[in-house]
């Protein structure tokens, strides 16, 4: 028997290991599959209570693959490695947000995170 | 100024007396219009009784009708007010059994008000002698009397929003025993499963305020259990608190005192409670930012038998209109394909927008929501971790899969069976995206991830991949 640890967490995706790159290209690749549009946003702190994380610019409406999105995540982990980082999606014939998945967190690999 | 494609009332004037119903309320050239209410009934008359005949009773008895004739008919227009069968369709395999599809007019219902709705089309019909058996298949609500509904509190968009989960199935958790553990205890349970990593846990049904734990410690108690596992881990946490009540200003006593908790959602009885109850419970919730998740004890006693009562497809959808933002809808898992098409049926018509006719999942009408919010399906009772791939793949996202002995049964104890049933769902999920098959693929996507949660990995051990299987009680 094993006692649960306290852990953070952050939502979707965030009781699975953390995803590689690849992995994170095949959810890319469903939200482009679906018509969603992708965006990446970022944040120092990871409250239940703040909804609005800051954009890393705008949403990538003409996205067509993958990997254009990736790079952006590339770039704001660069920038904000002390930030966490979420892939959204947005579905405007729904008119409303439809995805959310965490893609970093600050001092990822430590011990602060067990999968 | 004429409402009728047809004239009923001549002018020879009043005679007393019985006359048959197909006579007056028969009408099988009768176009249904736009803002007539539809009625689809399963008609079993009595022997001897021609369909017509009972088709015009049910049409007469839950609209105008009496048995006799009356000098006061002719003070108003029949032709204005009358309900009408327009069309009657035998049941294959059946001896004496039939469709009859009805429709009202618009005048003959209050605005905004499911309880007249229901008074007036399955008021006193089901009592009638002529009839041996009636069951209310489904109703077509017109989208001018829709438009006097508001509907769910917040609904499923609203919900995601306010609570910050996306893409993915919800997970929640009744916490049991459900009678006898003290307010104290119970807090401690629901704590321990939200801190493992459920969305929500749940009051069962019957635990309102009995002696044992009294409504008011139970809601403290509870709300400090959310507000530490929501510090804890990061994320938003709830619990469906239990605001039935023996009277409407108790009811609302509870609510408010959870919206003073800042407790993000409440629960509801909404068929024992009744519909003006579940109604102004929803406009409270709507009106102080409350979800509100509905239980629905007592409904079997009216949608089980295939030959009389109401499908639950009608309670359903009378429910949206009342107000819900969660309603439980059964799990489907292991249960025979026709169950499986007429639950997706009736959780289409809760969550969707517009549901076109489609007779192989039991729906009779195309039915247009006029952009009403839709109701949260949720699956709870009897499934466990090894059921987390069909669920997923028969749900889809906008459900809540309730795990109750599934979670607080793990051998390590609530917090860990959170964790299990909370990586199965998010792994399903991640291996649906990338478009693997969950139906045939399931059980390697559990085993995959079995290999990285030692809490998953126990779950499996404990639940072998179960089966359930009964003859389906309800089929089309």
């Amino acid at each position: 028997m094993k006692t649960l640890p306290k852990e953070r967490r952050y939502e979707t995706f965030s009781y699975l290991p953390p995803l590689s790159d690849a992995q994170i290209a095949r959810q890319i690749q469903y939200v482009i599959d679906n018509g969603y549009h992708p965006c990446v946003e970022f944040n120092e702190d990871s409250a239940a209570e703040t909804y609005f994380w800051t954009m890393w610019k705008l949403p990538l409406f003409n996205c067509s693959s993958p990997q254009e999105v990736l790079n952006e995540v590339q770039q704001c982990r660069s920038e904000y490695s002390n930030c966490y980082i979420r892939v959204v999606a947005f579905d405007n014939i729904k008119q409303c947000q439809v995805m959310s998945f965490i893609v970093h967190k600050p001092g990822q690999g430590g011990s602060s995170y067990r999968y | 100024m004429s409402y009728a494609q047809t004239r009923t009332q001549t002018k020879a004037g009043y005679q007393a007396g019985v006359k048959d119903y197909k006579l007056t309320y028969y009408t099988p050239d009768y176009t249904p219009k736009d803002t007539d209410i539809l009625a689809a009934f399963r008609v079993t008359p009595q022997p001897g009784v021609p369909y017509e005949e009972a088709g015009a009773a049910v049409a007469a008895e839950s609209s105008t009708g009496t048995w006799t004739t009356v000098w006061t008919d002719l003070l108003t227009d029949l032709d204005r007010y009358k309900g009408r069968c327009y069309d009657i369709e035998p049941v294959p395999g059946e001896d004496n059994q039939f469709i009859a599809f009805i429709a009202y007019p618009l005048d003959l219902f209050e605005e905004g008000s499911v309880t007249n709705m229901l008074t007036s089309i399955v008021g006193n019909v089901f009592g009638f002698k002529a009839l041996k058996a009636l069951r209310l298949e489904d109703l077509r609500i017109p989208v001018a009397y829709l438009k006097t509904f508001q509907g769910p509190p917040h609904g499923i968009q609203v919900e995601r929003d306010k609570i910050n989960k996306y893409g993915r199935p919800l997970l929640g958790c009744t916490i049991k025993p459900k009678l006898g553990l003290s307010a104290k205890n119970y807090g401690r349970a629901v704590y321990e499963c939200l801190r493992g990593g459920l969305d929500f846990t749940k009051d069962d049904e019957n635990i309102n305020s009995q002696p044992f734990q009294r409504w008011r410690d139970r809601f403290l108690f509870v709300a400090d259990a959310i507000h530490k596992s929501q510090a804890e881990t990061g994320e938003v946490k709830g619990h469906y608190l239990n605001c039935t009540a023996g009277t409407c200003e108790d009811m609302l006593e509870r609510a408010a005192f959870a919206k003073e908790l800042e407790m993000p959602i409440v629960m509801h009885d909404f068929f024992t409670a009744g519909f003006t109850a579940n109604t102004t419970l929803a406009k409270y919730c709507r009106a102080n930012g409350l979800l509100l998740h509905i239980h629905r004890a007592m409904h079997a006693v009216v949608d089980r038998q295939k030959n009389h009562g109401m499908h639950f497809r009608v309670l359903a959808k009378c429910l949206r209109m009342s107000g819900g933002d969660h309603i439980h809808t059964g799990t489907v898992v292991g249960k025979l394909e026709g169950d499986k098409a007429i639950t997706l049926g009736f959780v289409d018509l809760l969550r969707e927008n517009y549901i076109e006719q489609d007779r192989s999942k039991g729906i009779f009408f195309t039915q247009d929501w006029a952009s009403m919010p839709g109701v949260m399906a949720v699956a709870s009772g009897g499934i466990h971790v090894w059921h987390m791939p069909a669920l997923v793949e028969i749900f889809g996202d906008d459900s809540v899969l309730q795990f109750g002995g599934g979670t607080l049964g793990h051998p390590w104890g609530n917090a860990p069976g959170a964790t299990a049933n909370r990586v199965a769902l998010e792994a399903c999920v991640q291996a649906r995206n990338e478009g693997r098959d969950l139906m045939r693929e399931g059980g390697d996507i559990i085993r995959e991830a079995c290999r990285w949660s030692p809490e998953l990995a126990t779950a499996c051990e404990l639940w072998k991949e179960i089966k359930f299987e009964f003859e389906a009680v309800d089929t089309v």
